[in-house]
C-alpha cells in the first residue's frame, strides 16, 4: 500500500511556514533560467503561479483550453476574497480565519495548510491592491469589507459582484507582462489530454491544439496543473461549459492519487432549473444572503403570489432553526435546509423546486439605491434570466453544484504522489476540508499560485536529478500514440447519440443518488448505473466531423468520457465514508434534528484513491488527520 | 417557439463562407439564446452533419468568450447582456434571425462563428498592466483612493474583453476596449508611474493590430454588454494627448 507523506513541519503552528520556508533549498537565481515550468491552465491559480515563477526568472510554458487566458471561470466568482487584515475592527485575526476555515471545513482538512492559507492571505490583497484592482472603498479611501458566508466578522474583500473576474484580471495582467517580457510562452486553445512521466517524473505533457487537432509535446523539468475543479461531472453546475476534468483524470490515471472525491459543495442561492434544454445554472453570489431573507410559506402548495402571502404565513426557516446565524448559515446546511423545504412540499415557482430570497425588509430599510449599488449586476443578471424584476419580487433560488472540494492529493509543498507533478487551486484537495466557506476559492487558489508554489517548486528542482529529454522521447511519444488510439476510438464507435445525452444521463444519476443526501442504496445503485452508462456511451456515441478540425463534439465526448469514469470514483468515495461531514450528507449519519454527524473516530481521515484499471475497484489509502488546536465538535450555527 | 436561422457557416480561415439556413423547433421562451443553438447542434449531430461552431464557456455574461452578431447587432438585441444573457422571449414565434460572427480585418473567422480575438491580448500585451512582481508591495490600506475614483475605475475594469465594440464599429474600431484599460489605471494611482508609455504602447499596438480610428458614433457603447460609456474614450484621448504632448 502507498504511504503518504504530507511533509507537515513540526513545531508550533505559526512557525510551520516559516521554518518550513527556511528548509527549501534555493534554486541559484542565475541558474532558474535553465529550468522550464509547464502551467496548465490560466485561472487565478494558474495565472498567478506562471506569472509569479516567469518573474522568479523560471521559464514557463502556459497553457488553456480558452482562446486567451482571462476567460478561466474563476471569473465568474462574484462575491469576495478572505483576508483577516482586521480593517473592520472587529476581532479578526490570522488565528480566526484559520479557526473558521477548519470548522466551516468540518474537521476534513489539514490544519497546518489551513493556517499558512491564513497566513498569506493578507499579502495577497496587498498584491491586487498594488496591481490596480479596483475593489471596494470606503468614502474615506480606505478598503471596505462585508462579512461573507457564515463569518461573523467582515473580512471579505470585494469588487462590486465581479470580484472573481478583477482578480483574474489583475493576475491575467501579470502574466501577460510576462509574455512581453519572453520569459511566458502562452499557448491558447490547447486542451491536456495526458501527462507524460520520464523515470517516474513528470517531464511533460501532451495537448491538443483545439483549432488544428493536432497533437503537441510540452516538455519541461515539472508540471502545475491548475485545471479547476470536476463539478461538471454532475452535468448541471455553476460551472463554465467547458470546463472538465481530463487533465487531472489522466494524471491520476498516471498514478497520482485522487483525494475526497465526494467532498462536493453544492451552493445554496442558484436560480433554479427550468426545462430539460437547460446547459448550465446561475449561481447567485450568497453575499446576498447578507441583506436577502429567506422563506417559503407556511403551508404547503401555496400557489399564491409571493406579495400576497402575509408576514405571518410566511416561514424564513433559516432564522427560526439557526438563531444566531440565521440566513447566513454556511453553504452545506443552506442548501440541505432548502432541498428539505422542497422536499416536503413547501417549495416556490412553477416547479416547487425553490425557496424565496426576498429583499424587501432590505430595500425598506436603506432604500433601492443602496440595493443597487451592492448587488446591482446580480440584480440585473436575474431580470435577464428569470425575467422578473428582483427589486419588486422576492428572487427564486435552489442549490447547485459549485464547487469541489476534493482533488488531486498534494504534500504540503502542493506536490502530488508523482514527484514534480504539482496540483495547485480548485483542482488539488488541500485547503477546504469537506466545506468551502464563502470567499475561500479565490484565496486558496491566488495563495497556492502567488506565494507557495514558488518558493516549493524550487526545492524540487534544487534537489532532483533531471535526464536530458527532448519532445521525441520515446517516453513522449508513447503517450502521444495512447492519446492518438483514444481519439480514433472516440471518432470509430459511429455511434447514434451525441456525447452530450450520455452526460446529462450521468449528470441525472450523479444528481440524484451522489447529490445532496446520500445513501447506501442509493450509491449502490449509482455504482451499478454509471458503469451501464459508459458502456453504452462507447458502444453508441456520435462524434462528427473530423478530428484534424476544430471540433467541438470531439472535444465534448473526450472530456464525458472523463467524467463517466471519475464518476464512479465519486461514488465509491461517497459509499466509503459512512459519516457525515461538511457537503457530504450520508442520510445515515444525522442527528436528531437533522444535522450532519460526523465520526471523528471512524472518518478523522483523508481518502486518497489509486487507480487500480479500468472498470477495476481503486484503491483506498488514508492520511490521517490530527487536530492539535482547532479541537473537533459538533458544528452548531444555532 | 420555432425560429428560422440564417447562419454563417464557414469550414476554416481561408473558406469563402455563406448563410446557411436551419430551423428552430420548439424552443422554449426561456432557453438562452446558446441553449436554442444547442438544441439546432444537437438535432445536426443526429443528422450526422457537423454542428455550428461557436466560442461559449461561462454562459453567464462573465468570460467574454461568447459573441454573435445577430441581426446585425453584437450580442443582439438587448442592452447590457452578453449573447449567452440573451432569451429566446426576447425574440417572436416564427422569426428570421440572422446569426453572424463578428465582422472586422482584427478578428479573423476560424470556423462559422468563431473568431481569433488574440489581438486584444497582445494589446494587453503591450501595457495593459502595472508593472509589479509578487511580493514586497505595501499594505493594501497605504494608499486611500476617493470612493469616487475607485467607482469609475470599477466601471472601467467591468470590460470583459468581448469585442463587441469592434463588431459594432463600422471603423472596426478598438477604442472602447483599449479605453476601457487605459481609463481604469489613469485613474488609479496605483498606474501613475507608467501612464505615459501605457497609453503610446497600446494605442501603437491597436494600431498595428488594424483597428480602425474612433469617428464618435458611440455604437461601441450601445453595444457594450458592460454598457462601458464612451466617457472612458474621451478621458483616453486625453492621456494620449498628454502623452505626445505634454
Amino acid at each position: 500500500m502507498t504511504t503518504l507523506d504530507s511533509k507537515i513541519p513540526t513545531g508550533p503552528i505559526e512557525k510551520h511556514w516559516d521554518s518550513h520556508r527556511f528548509n527549501l533549498k534555493l534554486v541559484n537565481a542565475a541558474n532558474k533560467r535553465k529550468y522550464t515550468i509547464i502551467v496548465v491552465g490560466t485561472g487565478l491559480a494558474g495565472a498567478s503561479a506562471a506569472a509569479s515563477l516567469a518573474e522568479l526568472g523560471y521559464n514557463v510554458i502556459s497553457l488553456c483550453y480558452h482562446e486567451s487566458p482571462r476567460r478561466a471561470h474563476s471569473i465568474a466568482a462574484q462575491g469576495g476574497i478572505n483576508a483577516p487584515k482586521n480593517y473592520a475592527n472587529d476581532g479578526d485575526s490570522i488565528y480566526r480565519l484559520f479557526y473558521d476555515t477548519v470548522k466551516g471545513g468540518d474537521y476534513r482538512a489539514r490544519e497546518s495548510n489551513v493556517y499558512r492559507l491564513a497566513q498569506v492571505s493578507g499579502s495577497i490583497i496587498d498584491q491586487c491592491v498594488a496591481q490596480g484592482v479596483p475593489f471596494a472603498r470606503e468614502y474615506g479611501g480606505l478598503l471596505d469589507n462585508r462579512s461573507f458566508g457564515g463569518a461573523q466578522v467582515s473580512r471579505t474583500f470585494y469588487a462590486r459582484g465581479q470580484t472573481g473576474q478583477q482578480l483574474l484580471l489583475g493576475a491575467y495582467s501579470a502574466l501577460v507582462r510576462q509574455m512581453e517580457a519572453g520569459k511566458i510562452k502562452f499557448h491558447p486553445r490547447r486542451e491536456m489530454l495526458d501527462l507524460v512521466l520520464v523515470d517516474g517524473q513528470a517531464r511533460g505533457i501532451v495537448a491538443r491544439d483545439l483549432v488544428t487537432g493536432a497533437l503537441e509535446t510540452f516538455v519541461g523539468d515539472a508540471v502545475v496543473l491548475a485545471t479547476g475543479g470536476y463539478g461538471n461531472t454532475f452535468y448541471l453546475s455553476t460551472m463554465a461549459k467547458a470546463s472538465n476534468a481530463t487533465a487531472i483524470w489522466r494524471a491520476h490515471k498516471r498514478g497520482a492519487l485522487f483525494a475526497n472525491p465526494c467532498f462536493t459543495q453544492i451552493h445554496p442561492t442558484c436560480i433554479p432549473v427550468s426545462g430539460s434544454y437547460q446547459s448550465k445554472l446561475t449561481l447567485m453570489s450568497e453575499s446576498l444572503r447578507n441583506d436577502g431573507r429567506i422563506w417559503v410559506p407556511k403551508t404547503k402548495d401555496d400557489s399564491r403570489k409571493p406579495a400576497d402571502i402575509p408576514e405571518e404565513e410566511r416561514d424564513y426557516y433559516l432564522e427560526r432553526m439557526y438563531p444566531s446565524f440565521g440566513n447566513l448559515v454556511p453553504r452545506d446546511v443552506a442548501s440541505r435546509r432548502a432541498k428539505e423545504m422542497c422536499d416536503k412540499g413547501y417549495g416556490v415557482g412553477k416547479t416547487k423546486m425553490a425557496v424565496y430570497l426576498d429583499f424587501a425588509d432590505a430595500i425598506g430599510r436603506n432604500g433601492k439605491k443602496w440595493i443597487e449599488e451592492k448587488y446591482g449586476n446580480l440584480f440585473d443578471m436575474y431580470h435577464e434570466i428569470t425575467a422578473e424584476d428582483p427589486y419588486k419580487n422576492p428572487m427564486r433560488i435552489y442549490p447547485a453544484v459549485h464547487y469541489t472540494m476534493g482533488g488531486l492529493w498534494v504534500d504540503y509543498n502542493l506536490m502530488s504522489t508523482l514527484p514534480g507533478l504539482y496540483v495547485i487551486g480548485e483542482a488539488n484537495f488541500s485547503d477546504h476540508g469537506a466545506n468551502r466557506l464563502g470567499a475561500s476559492a479565490l484565496m486558496q487558489g491566488l495563495a497556492d499560485g502567488y506565494f507557495i508554489l514558488p518558493y516549493t517548486i524550487g526545492d524540487y528542482l534544487a534537489t532532483s536529478k533531471f535526464k536530458p529529454v527532448k519532445a521525441d522521447a520515446q517516453e513522449f511519444r508513447d503517450v502521444q500514440k495512447d492519446v492518438q488510439e483514444r481519439i480514433d476510438k472516440l471518432m470509430s464507435v459511429r455511434g447514434n447519440r451525441p456525447a452530450d445525452e450520455f452526460h446529462r444521463e450521468l449528470g441525472k444519476v450523479m444528481w440524484e443518488y451522489v447529490g445532496m443526501g446520500r445513501n447506501k442504496a442509493g450509491l449502490t445503485k449509482a455504482l451499478d448505473l454509471i458503469p451501464e452508462i459508459r458502456e453504452a456511451f462507447w458502444k453508441d456515441v456520435k462524434v462528427v466531423g473530423a478530428a484534424n478540425d476544430l471540433n467541438s463534439e470531439l472535444e465534448r465526448a473526450a472530456r464525458v468520457a472523463d467524467f463517466l469514469e471519475l464518476g464512479e470514483l465519486l461514488a465509491y468515495d461517497a459509499l466509503q465514508r459512512n459519516e457525515s461531514c461538511g457537503g457530504h450528507f450520508r442520510e445515515e449519519s444525522q442527528t436528531e434534528d437533522g444535522e450532519a454527524k460526523r465520526d471523528d473516530k471512524n472518518y478523522a481521515y483523508v481518502a486518497a484513491w489509486e487507480f487500480a484499471g479500468e472498470g477495476k475497484k481503486p484503491k483506498l489509502t488514508k492520511e490521517p488527520l490530527t487536530f492539535e488546536y482547532v479541537k473537533p465538535s459538533q458544528r452548531s450555527y444555532k | 417557439m420555432n425560429i428560422t436561422l440564417r447562419v454563417w457557416r464557414q469550414k476554416n480561415r481561408t473558406d469563402q463562407g455563406r448563410l446557411v439556413s436551419y430551423t428552430a423547433r420548439e424552443i422554449p421562451p426561456d432557453a438562452s439564446f446558446l441553449e436554442m443553438l444547442d438544441v439546432v447542434n444537437s438535432d445536426l449531430v443526429k443528422k450526422g452533419e457537423e454542428p455550428i461552431a461557436f466560442d461559449h464557456d461561462c454562459r453567464e455574461g462573465i468570460c467574454g468568450s461568447c459573441g454573435i452578431v445577430i441581426n446585425g447587432r453584437s450580442h443582439g438585441p438587448n442592452r447590457g447582456a452578453a449573447t449567452c444573457e440573451l432569451r429566446m422571449r426576447s425574440f417572436r414565434d416564427g422569426d428570421t434571425i440572422t446569426v453572424e460572427p463578428w465582422r472586422a480585418k482584427p478578428f479573423p473567422v476560424l470556423k462559422d462563428l468563431v473568431v481569433d480575438r488574440s489581438a486584444f491580448d497582445r494589446i494587453m500585451q503591450a501595457g495593459g498592466y502595472v508593472s509589479v512582481k509578487t511580493g514586497g508591495t505595501p499594505d493594501a490600506n497605504a494608499i486611500p483612493i476617493p470612493k469616487p475614483a475607485a467607482e469609475e475605475a470599477m466601471d472601467a475594469a467591468a470590460c470583459i474583453g468581448c469585442g463587441a465594440c469592434v463588431a459594432a464599429c463600422k471603423n472596426g474600431s478598438a477604442m472602447l476596449f483599449v479605453a476601457a484599460k487605459v481609463s481604469q489605471l489613469a485613474l488609479l494611482p496605483q498606474g501613475n508611474a507608467e501612464r505615459k508609455e501605457r497609453v503610446d504602447r497600446m494605442i501603437a499596438q491597436m494600431d498595428a493590430e488594424g483597428f480602425g480610428a474612433c469617428s464618435n458614433t458611440y455604437a461601441c457603447e450601445a453595444e457594450c454588454p458592460k454598457e462601458i460609456s464612451v466617457q472612458h474614450i474621451a478621458r483616453l484621448n486625453r492621456e494620449y494627448i498628454r502623452a505626445k504632448v505634454l
